[in-house]
């Protein structure tokens, strides 16, 4: 399977021309980058790993790419993002979320069901790899 | 216009004999009236009947809107009466109207309300006063509330959307791109097994969210607790292929509250994100959901049923930029705001003035997109606006140049009408979307380029080329009847 979190999952993968086109338009909005990496991408798993803080006052992207090369380097199989980050007044959140750089091999997620009353049923998404001990999961 | 015939009469026995006098000589026209900060104003467009002037329509508005009866009556001087009497302190002539024209001469009269005329928090008060009974008031033909600015200390009494576009964003990890999602359809007559089908398909295609269409309550063909259970299966199973967040916007409108607070109890004990209401319950009942979900952690989406009957005449009625407020004030989250493109009403400068309304920290008056105030929204929490109704993948461009990201697109037939069935609309859809961010993005025009930038993406992905083609000659070019008064005029370059 494909993990589809973040804008652009539904495209081919990035190429880092395109990944740089599109943090340099986040600068340009004067958004703040930082990258985050997992091995762990649960659709509710909010917090991921910082690679560093956000990278305040930067204007040219080629500072978020020579980061974003470095944290490839150490977790080449891990699901990386780039987050753009907003500090306006009424939005003081991320304004632009998407992967570059994922497992070749993406196991997904089991949907684990328990029947309670009624009809009712409890769901559970379990990540198929993130059972698997940290650093042995890709 | 002649201001001082008729004008306010002051002398106090005389004001108050008993008998029937001009609204205007009861006080409710004041040119000179100065409208405070900690005032509600509205601008009313008037339609006097024949031998009405419009100083004395307005003053009617304003009596009519506020305390006002049909003959003196001594008890106003138990009061403050002063305070409690709305002003009409200005009245304009509407442009391209009245002689010469193919219109009766309409007015706009703008109206002062002090704020001790309105119970803090309440819209269904606010509302019983500005659109109580004035609206079937003989003396004018017809009338229509066109804009409304709410002081920030009324403002500050609501507590608005439950949650707001940044925290929905935060909750679902959706960020820089319009969301996207699709009614489903046909609206009646599946059942709840088949109905989780449609969900099933349109989620794992690439949608975020499915919704029910405003008439799916719990009808015999579908009873809601059998929607909820196998729509929820859907969401489920959709969100682990997935790995993204997904939700289906299930309807719990209902006969009473009572009935209301089951289905979103249910929904919640299922684990949906999100519930939806119809406009049709009224302004109690939305206030009582919004509660309701900001207690529960719900998204709360408004489906505007029935809106058309009172936002769409431009002569009568209550513009829908007006409505928009008062929902944003009342508390939902997604709010249809209309597709300017699609297949339902919409003038593209008029909607946006709809969606400026929803999303704006502060409004600024913009004449052209028929805001006629600033309104400062005192830092209440902004609502994602919905764009639905016979849209398709092919406009994307356009609809991403009108309403930017902070939308939700929905793709009903345009989704579920694929030839390949639900699961490739769905796609196409999601691609084209996410193609057009990415241009744009890299700073390509997309309102110019965008067909060409589509018809690149098909090459690679066979279902948006299948959208392209099955919809490239649909377009709903009608001319709409909500549209701006005001227009830009060419100034002659020096």
């Amino acid at each position: 399977m494909r993990i589809t979190q973040g804008t652009f999952s539904f495209l081919p993968d990035l190429t880092d021309t395109e990944i740089k086109a599109q943090i340099q338009y986040a600068i340009d909005q004067g958004w703040a980058c930082s990258i985050e990496y997992t091995d762990d991408a649960h659709p509710r798993n909010t917090y991921w790993d910082m690679y560093g803080p956000p990278m305040f006052g930067l204007k040219d992207a080629a500072g978020v790419m020579m980061e974003l090369v470095a944290c490839r380097k150490a977790f080449p199989s891990h699901y990386i993002k780039v987050n753009a980050f907003d500090s306006t007044r009424g939005i003081e959140s991320v304004r632009l979320s998407f992967i570059v750089n994922r497992p070749a091999d993406e196991p997904g997620f089991s949907l684990q069901r328990q029947e309670t009353e009624g009809r009712r049923i409890r769901y559970t998404t379990v990540g198929i790899a993130a059972q698997l001990p940290a650093g042995k999961r890709y | 216009m002649n201001a001082s015939k008729d004008g306010a009469i002051v002398d106090a026995k005389k004001r108050y004999a008993p008998g029937v006098l001009k609204y205007r000589q009861m006080g409710y026209w004041q040119p000179d009236y100065e409208p405070k900060e900690t005032d509600v104003v509205c601008v009313f467009r008037i339609t006097p009947q024949e031998g009405v002037d419009a100083e004395e329509a307005a003053a009617a508005v304003a009596g009519e809107s506020s305390t006002a009866t049909w003959t003196v009556v001594w008890t106003d001087l138990l009061t403050a009466c002063e305070s409690y009497r709305a002003k009409a302190y200005r009245v304009d002539r509407v442009p391209n109207t009245g002689p010469g024209t193919n219109s009766e001469q309409q007015y706009f009269a703008w109206v002062a309300y002090d704020l001790i005329l309105f119970e803090e928090g309440s819209i269904a008060n606010l509302t019983a006063s500005l659109i109580g009974n004035v609206f079937s008031f003989k003396p004018l033909k017809a009338a229509r509330l066109e804009d409304i600015r709410l002081p920030v200390a009324y403002v500050k009494t609501f507590k608005g959307p439950p949650t707001g576009i940044v925290v929905e964003r935060e909750r679902l990890d959706k960020f820089g791109r319009p969301l996207l999602g699709a009614t489903m359809k046909p609206k009646l007559g599946l059942s709840g097994r088949n109905y989780g089908r449609v969900v099933y398909e349109g989620l794992v295609g690439g949608l975020d969210f499915t919704k029910d269409d405003e008439n799916i309550n719990s009808q015999p063909f579908m009873h809601w607790r059998d929607r909820f259970l196998f729509g929820m299966e859907a969401v489920n199973r959709a969100q682990a292929a997935s790995g993204e967040q997904k939700g289906h916007y299930f309807n719990i409108t209902g006969a009473t509250m009572e009935d209301m607070y089951e289905r979103a109890e249910f929904a919640k004990e299922l684990g949906s994100c999100i519930v939806m209401i119809d406009l049709v319950v009224g302004w109690t009942a939305i206030q009582s959901m919004a509660n309701w979900s900001r207690r529960n952690d719900m998204i709360l989406h408004m489906h505007r049923a029935g809106h058309g009957t009172y936002t769409r005449q431009k002569n009568h009625g209550v513009s829908f930029r007006v409505i928009a407020k008062w929902l944003r004030l009342a508390g939902v989250d997604h709010l249809h705001a209309g597709t300017a493109v699609g297949k339902l009403e919409g003038d593209p400068m008029t909607v946006q003035g709809y969606y400026n309304v929803c999303r704006d920290g502060y409004t600024k008056a913009d004449l052209q997109r028929g805001l006629f105030f600033d309104q400062d929204w005192a830092d209440l929490r902004r609502v994602m606006p919905v764009a639905s109704g016979g849209i398709h993948a092919g406009q994307m461009h356009q609809l991403l140049t009108l309403f930017g990201d902070d939308v939700v697109l929905q793709f009903g037939g345009g989704t579920i009408g694929h030839p390949a069935g639900i699961q490739a609309g769905a796609t196409a859809n999601r691609v084209a979307l996410e193609t057009m961010v990415k241009a744009r993005n890299e700073g390509r025009d997309i309102a110019v380029e965008g067909p060409q930038i589509l018809a690149a993406a098909g090459r690679w992905c066979t279902p948006l080329a299948q959208a392209l083609e099955t919809w490239k000659d649909v377009t709903f070019n009608y001319a709409s009847t909500d549209t701006p008064d005001f227009v830009p005029t060419a100034t002659a370059s020096v």
